[in-house]
């Protein structure tokens, strides 16, 4: 089982250094900014690499336009803002200048969910993944774990198609070691169990991990994956994992309405239908407070899990008594 | 280059042939901002333009963006007569299937450049090609067409403060201002005021072309926005919506409308008449 470790670098931090390390190795990989470069430590970059990092300023529709031009003329551009602001307030953009276009744009929402914190309800997107997982052709991945998010930056530059990466910005909880073989579209079993299957993306993942280790201590062994590609989503891993276990949880910083829970709820009915219960916010807004009290309020923490768990495991005996 | 207006006027009323009898096939489209930009369309693919119908993809060609993607038959009609494509395609307009869509679609269209149809997306495409031709040291340009009614999309002014910031002066945009949208006048709809006052405020080059459906005045205007190597150039072409084509011209809205077969036959008939005219003969 990885354990969780306190690191000493923030994933904007890793986030800042990783651009600069693309941008370095290739003049093509440019990097827009919508004005929150000082919020995710870019500010260095915007000012010491001018030909391929550029503050446009607050115009993200005109920012993902500008991106997807650049991406047909050979150009591999991220483009940043929070993530409410990098998906819903330019969703058409992204469909038809992006995805529609078959442009190559990588997207950084930062701050999912519950993580926009002191920025409250306004900041909190509960609802990205869903916009964009219904659109054609579109890579979507949940990461807050730095070097798996170093890992997907680096990677997304290898192929050509619209990507958003979503990610807090001031977690440093690291699990991976750096060197591990990560893929995208390819769930990274944290632990195998046989009783429950837990697959969660971006923090859930940690709450998954704690609520492994609390389940291991009542005798239930739960298999642990890390969803982090929520589009395409890895329908053999979640099939096989669900016949082994044939209960599953999801968990997911996002509204339970069309984010990981959706995906995995299609998978398995479509395939393999066993009981699933889905973590995430129930079809509600965000608001102002810290990011523990909202997972509490949401019911997105470990005991939440545990207890979602639990309730599967009991679906599964009572349909096998049947 | 050398620019031969005859040539220009007479490819002019051929693009408007094509353009009309591919609406027609289908039965109704968009006629009127096809019909009121259909004289840039003819300068642009008179040389003006460094395009390759036999190499499409063309490195460092010069890139078109008809924002107004609606009017994708007026490029339709130029690409086809120069033999991007054969001409019966043209006849499959908007069919099942059809490599010409109703909204330019650069994966389908030979000579399409970038895809629109949401009004105020082609132009930060545009600026995104453009700029990335500035950035690798290019000497091409990006012609961008947005229609009058578009600017009231907000993107149009973000576009436009970015622009102007980046001195694109390698992106010649047209705005094609035939005074109608499509549920009325722009004057009805949402004032625009004065749109050289407004492109001229956002830091452009601004050139106005008071007759923006004669040849010579487009050419000239262009020639005017190349000289200029410190900002991008506006050039507001006042346009008649349906221009050219007289039952269009006085039909109070055309945006978009039936042609029948009928119709057709008189449209033939007028611009007949008005090659013959520009012959001589």
């Amino acid at each position: 089982m990885n354990e969780i470790k306190t690191g000493d670098k923030e994933l904007r931090a890793v986030l800042a250094d990783t651009l600069q390390e693309l941008m370095e190795n290739n003049p093509d990989i440019m990097y827009l900014e919508a004005d929150l470069g000082g919020a995710i430590k870019t500010a260095k970059l915007l000012k010491e690499m001018p030909n391929q990092a550029i503050d446009i300023g607050i115009m993200e529709a005109n920012m993902v336009g500008v991106a997807a031009g650049m991406s047909v003329k050979g150009k591999i551009p991220f483009v940043h803002s929070f993530g409410t602001f990098a998906t819903r307030r330019c969703a058409d953009q992204v469909f038809l200048s992006g995805c529609y276009n078959k442009a190559n744009v990588k997207i950084l929402g930062s701050d999912p969910g519950v993580c926009a914190e002191a920025n409250g309800g306004t900041h909190m997107p509960l609802e990205d993944m869903a916009v964009f997982r219904a659109f054609p052709e579109m890579t979507i991945l949940d990461i807050a774990e730095p070097n798996l998010l170093k890992f997907a930056m680096k990677a997304c530059t290898e192929y050509y198609g619209m990507t958003y990466i979503r990610f807090p910005r001031k977690l440093k909880d690291y699990i991976y070691d750096e060197k591990k073989d990560f893929q995208i579209g390819k769930g990274i079993v944290l632990k195998e169990g046989k009783d429950v299957t837990i697959a969660a993306s971006g923090i859930e993942v940690y709450e998954a991990v704690k609520a492994g280790e609390m389940l291991a201590g009542e005798g239930i062994e739960a298999e642990i994956i890390d969803m982090f590609t929520v589009k395409p989503i890895d329908k053999e891993l979640l099939i096989s994992s669900a016949a082994k276990t044939g209960a599953v949880v999801s968990a997911e910083n996002h509204n339970i309405i069309g984010g990981l829970g959706s995906a995995v709820a299609e998978v398995l009915s479509e395939n393999y239908p066993v009981p699933l219960m889905r973590i995430g916010s129930r079809d509600r807004f965000g608001q102002v407070g810290d990011k523990n009290f909202l997972m509490e309020r949401f019911g997105m923490t470990a005991e939440d899990i545990v207890k979602a768990a639990k309730s599967v495991i009991e679906k599964k005996a009572a349909l096998t008594k049947r | 280059m050398n620019f031969n207006k005859l040539e220009a006027d007479l490819f002019a009323l051929d693009i408007r042939e094509n353009i009309m009898r591919a609406i027609a096939s289908k039965g109704s489209g968009h006629v009127g901002g096809s019909l009121s930009i259909a004289d840039t369309i003819a300068v642009l693919y008179s040389g003006v333009m460094n395009v390759d119908s036999k190499n499409p993809k063309m490195e460092d060609r010069d890139y078109i963006v008809i924002s107004k993607g609606h009017s994708g038959p007026a490029l339709y009609a130029a690409l086809a007569e120069k033999g991007f494509f054969p001409k019966e395609e043209l006849l499959k307009l908007n069919r099942n299937d059809s490599i010409l869509p109703s909204h330019t679609d650069r994966m389908r269209t030979p000579g399409v450049d970038l895809t629109t149809g949401s009004l105020g997306q082609g132009a930060s495409l545009a600026a995104g090609a453009a700029f990335s031709d500035k950035l690798n040291g290019k000497n091409n340009y990006t012609y961008l067409v947005l229609g009058d009614g578009e600017l009231e999309e907000g993107q149009i002014w973000e576009f436009a403060l970015f622009t102007a910031h980046q001195n694109l002066c390698n992106l010649i945009t047209f705005i094609d201002v035939n005074g109608k949208q499509l549920d009325g006048t722009t004057d009805e709809i949402c004032r625009l005021g004065s749109i050289e006052d407004k492109f001229g405020a956002f830091g452009f080059n601004v050139v106005s072309v008071e007759k923006g459906n004669d040849t010579g005045c487009i050419y000239e205007a262009i020639e005017k926005a190349k000289v200029v190597k410190d900002r991008p150039t506006a050039i507001v072409l006042h346009t008649v919506k349906g221009a050219g084509i007289s039952r269009y011209e006085k039909m109070s809205n055309c945006h978009s409308v039936s042609v029948s077969a009928q119709d057709l036959e008189e449209t033939l008939e007028e611009l007949e008449m008005k090659r013959r005219e520009l012959r001589g003969y």
